[in-house]
């Protein structure tokens, strides 16, 4: 029986190196296949007519013109007359046709008849919201009433955080197609592979067991990719209409921005006690928001801080604006920016430096403050905090004001329920089927590792297949659950193979199978280097046959766990006649239990603090009162940081003792939660002033500024 | 409308000639091989469509005919008619550079020009930099720097990158800046695409 555990340091070959992702080649060459790059034979393209009104009663949905059209091959009405359309951009209907120009002319040409009805879009105005704003149930603990009496400084303040987009560089959609009268082939952009069938079998009628979902990459998902969505349902009704022809539907740009998924807002008035001394006493807020017509999630509030006594109001607004998707650690941006924004206001009161502030409190951050206390030290050494901070407000000549902040975060990131079937051949050659995915975060390249390691064989020698439902399940890569899943279940089944291997090689050694081990390419005698098997000698003992075992998470033995920190330092330049703010450096230092590949691990911190670069300073969805509709769907309006806009970034890993011992703990949404409200906090820091919510705009940075003044 | 005997561009017939031998209707055909001309501003203006035209484009060294509306753009007459699908489309509009190629070495928003605009100049796509089985330095630096996470945005990036270091053997910082600066990547791989432009600059790049 395998001892079901991570290898020591000095037996890992290739576990936490710095390893290049494995499908990087095919990458930058052009070569690798996307739902939007699959090429079918016969592939009609399909499009979707969408409601410009927020909120309207279908009358009349006239599809004559269409489906007149030469080269058009199926219409579809999608949401028919007496349907109540609750926001911009919800499908009415749906065409096929034989190249995308004429799939456009025809869905213009569909007559659709709506009667308005009127519309909420706004989310920062809880009394205009009406009834569509409802207050959720108070979160309270200790006395806080009795705390804020008591308490001998009092800070006090409004923050924010707006509603942005996902924004993926590959729309939403899919390829699907009949194939025979009963089973549907589905080519989609997805975050969540095995999952998808389920979704897709009631709308179609058919079951699950019969519809193949598959997709090699996937452009970009970052938490709304879960679902097939009703267009993917759409193209496969479209596509049986059309005789089993394959139909794409891929979102255009604007319906990627408007209706495909968005972070909610969170905006709230925060007031915290302490003592004179600086301990934090007393916490409260009262916090409201939106992501659409589904309300909002609640941010978790005091975040990280465990202020003995506190009180949490929240109340979601609904809007006739598209649904909010979970959006790379759900909830926790919004509530750093309102906890850790609050918190350097309340340090700037009490006229102390933030970090000895957080350091002289830091037991409030409960089971994990060594960690945070550690973190900190490493980020204030990497940010040169102590040299560049200064109290609130940069006293020296000139426009251009430069401040530092922080911030930090948590998270789960236990790894998800995942199976995969691994397979040695007698020839020696290695295979792994798992239903997953790799959304770009190195899932291919960690599960290699895990099993070349393992059986001590080079990568090359893994031959390593995901991203197909006929594959063992494994579950959708949200909430940084994936590596935790995938690796454990690598781990434990490449022990298990190697179980079983050894006790067919075992008699030919002359040794008990627990007397081996696999290194370096050989199957040896611990001990005893000298009396050993080649791989593919040792696999020859298999009989003839392949050896097949599912590894699993869950399982035996501890490989995974939850919980991280991480710190986050920000140092930017304000230019106070412009209101631009500039990042000259961000430092994060973030653990993540046993790392696997030290080189996708650090590319997922950089790629964090970039978009959080991006959604603290540009990134808003804009919507017009009037029409109802969202104002910037596209790229040049709806703005992501670029090249020249993110600064230095320095990205600090913690490994080894103390951390890797932990097992594997998720990653992609920790270091994406401290970077708005670290930047808030050094704007703040620079300026003098607080500017409320972000994204922090010119118009804001000055807005805040002649607040002052006036 | 006349032809009055007007420059051409990349067609083998001339317009007259065109007109006298085929004498093909001047109303719109459901695929129209030639140019109507019709008098403008007093020009004449070659006009396409709206039916399907034939045309031959250079893309990667390799003469290629494609059949598609004039109103079909570069990136979409490769992906779709010759399945060169290395460029994606993002944004559609011009902003953020997933659709990058190269256009007689210049680079170009393939999203933002006419198929038949490329008629007579060479385009260069992300498929041809690799060779047989090795990767360009430049793609191979953005594999060591881990310059791709999600890699859609990835084929673009690595174009806009060969013509910097093609105009900048020898970039700046700010020359990186203002060469990358039009394209966009979501998963934030800027790091290791600065990275990987250094050290293909490093290693001397040369086309």
């Amino acid at each position: 029986m395998a001892e079901y555990k991570w290898p020591e340091p000095a037996q890992r070959s290739l576990i936490g190196k710095r390893i290049s992702r494995l499908d990087g080649p095919d990458k930058v060459s052009g070569r690798a296949k996307y739902t939007y790059d699959v090429a079918r034979p016969g592939l009609l393209h399909g499009k979707v007519l969408r409601s410009p009104h927020a909120h309207a009663k279908v009358v009349s949905v006239d599809t004559s013109a269409a489906e007149a059209m030469p080269g058009v091959k199926a219409v579809l009405v999608i949401q028919g007359p007496g349907t109540e359309i609750k926001w911009a951009g919800d499908e009415i209907a749906a065409v096929a046709a034989v190249d995308e120009p004429t799939a456009e002319d025809a869905a213009r040409a569909i007559k659709v008849q709506y009667e308005k009805l009127p519309h909420v879009v706004d989310d920062y105005d809880v009394k205009a919201a009406g009834a569509n704003a409802k207050p959720l149930a108070e979160q309270a603990q200790g006395e806080p009433d009795k705390a804020f009496q008591e308490a001998e400084v009092v800070s006090e303040g409004e923050y924010g955080s707006t509603v942005m987009t996902h924004c993926c560089l590959e729309s939403h959609g899919a390829i699907s197609e009949w194939e025979g009268e009963k089973n549907l082939l589905v080519h989609i952009s997805t975050q969540n592979v095995s999952g998808i069938a389920g979704q897709m079998a009631g709308p179609l009628g058919i079951p699950a067991g019969d519809i193949r979902v598959k997709m090699d990459h996937v452009g970009g998902g970052f938490g709304s990719k879960f679902g097939p969505d009703r267009w993917t349902i759409v193209a496969a009704q479209l596509s049986k209409k059309a005789g089993g022809a394959p139909v794409k539907i891929m979102l255009e740009r604007d319906a990627e921005q408007s209706i495909a998924g968005t972070r909610p807002s969170a905006y709230g008035r925060v007031k915290l006690g302490a003592k004179k001394d600086g301990t934090i006493t007393a916490w409260h807020s009262e916090t409201w928001g939106s992501g659409g017509v589904g309300g909002g999630g609640r941010p978790p509030l005091p975040y990280v801080l465990e202020v003995p006594n506190r009180r949490s109001l929240h109340t979601p607004i609904s809007t006739n604006v598209g649904s909010a998707r979970a959006w790379r650690a759900p909830n926790h941006p919004q509530a750093a920016v309102l906890t850790f924004c609050a918190f350097e206001d309340l340090a700037a009161k009490l006229g102390r430096d933030p970090y000895d502030l957080l350091m002289q409190n830091i037991a409030m951050t409960g089971v994990r403050s060594n960690i945070y206390k550690e973190e900190l030290e490493v980020a204030s050494d990497l940010m040169g905090w102590k040299k560049g901070w200064h109290p609130r407000g940069d006293k020296t000549a000139g426009p251009v004001k430069r401040g530092l902040g922080l911030s930090i975060h948590t998270w789960g990131g236990r790894g998800h329920d995942s199976a995969g079937d691994l397979t040695l051949q007698p020839d020696g050659s290695v295979e792994l089927k798992m239903g997953t995915q790799d959304l770009g975060t190195g899932t291919r390249t960690a599960i290699t590792i895990v099993v070349a390691d393992t059986l001590g064989l080079p990568m090359e020698a893994v031959r390593l297949k995901i991203g197909d439902n006929q594959y063992p399940a494994s579950g959708g890569s949200g909430g940084s659950t994936t590596i935790g899943g995938v690796s454990a279940a690598a781990r434990r089944g490449s022990l298990d193979l190697l179980d079983q291997l050894f006790a067919k090689v075992a008699p030919s050694l002359g040794v008990e199978p627990t007397a081996l081990e696999a290194v370096g390419g050989r199957v040896r005698v611990k001990g005893d280097p000298g009396k050993s098997l080649s791989w593919a000698e040792a696999a020859g003992k298999l009989g003839g046959i392949p050896l097949t075992v599912r590894g699993t998470n869950p399982g035996p033995g501890d490989l995974i766990n939850a919980g991280v920190g991480g710190v986050q330092m920000a140092d930017v330049s304000v230019d106070t006649e412009t209101g631009r703010v500039r990042v000259n450096k961000l430092v994060a230092v973030q653990d993540c239990g046993l790392v696997i590949d030290l080189k996708t691990a650090e590319s997922q911190c950089y790629g964090a603090l970039i978009m959080g670069v991006s959604y603290a300073l540009y990134e808003e969805k804009v919507m017009d009162p009037i029409s109802g509709r969202m104002l910037n769907p596209n790229m040049e309006f709806y703005k992501i940081a670029g090249i020249a806009d993110i600064g230095e970034l320095v990205v600090r890993m913690m490994t080894g003792k103390g951390y890797d011992e932990r097992g594997v703990v998720g990653l992609g949404e920790p270091p994406v939660i401290s970077p708005g409200a670290s930047i808030s906090n050094a704007v703040a820091n620079a300026i003098g002033v607080r500017v409320p919510h972000i994204p922090l705009t010119p118009r804001r940075v000055l807005a805040a500024l002649e607040a002052r003044r006036a | 409308m006349k032809d009055d005997g007007g420059r051409r561009t990349g067609e083998s017939l001339s317009r007259r000639t065109f007109l006298k031998t085929t004498g093909v209707p001047l109303a719109a055909a459901p695929v129209l091989l030639r140019p109507r001309i019709v008098r403008a501003a007093g020009d004449g203006v070659e006009v396409y469509g709206p039916g399907k035209t034939t045309f031959t484009l250079s893309v990667n060294g390799q003469p290629r005919q494609v059949e598609v509306q004039p109103r079909v753009t570069l990136l979409e007459a490769l992906r779709h008619d010759l399945d060169v699908t290395g460029a994606k489309r993002v944004c559609d509009r011009g902003t953020c550079g997933a659709c990058t190629m190269l256009l007689d070495g210049k680079p170009v928003y393939s999203c933002s020009i006419l198929a038949i605009q490329a008629r007579g100049k060479k385009v260069t796509t992300v498929e041809s930099l690799a060779g047989q089985g090795a990767l360009h330095p430049l793609q191979q630096a953005f594999v060591d720097n881990d310059g791709q996470q999600c890699g859609f945005c990835t084929p673009g990036f690595v174009m806009a990158c060969k013509a910097l270091l093609d105009k900048h053997p020898d970039p700046s910082a700010d020359d990186i800046k203002r060469g990358l600066g039009g394209n966009l990547c979501r998963c934030g791989t800027y790091v290791g695409v600065r990275a990987a432009v250094m050290q293909t600059a490093k290693g001397g790049h040369r086309g």
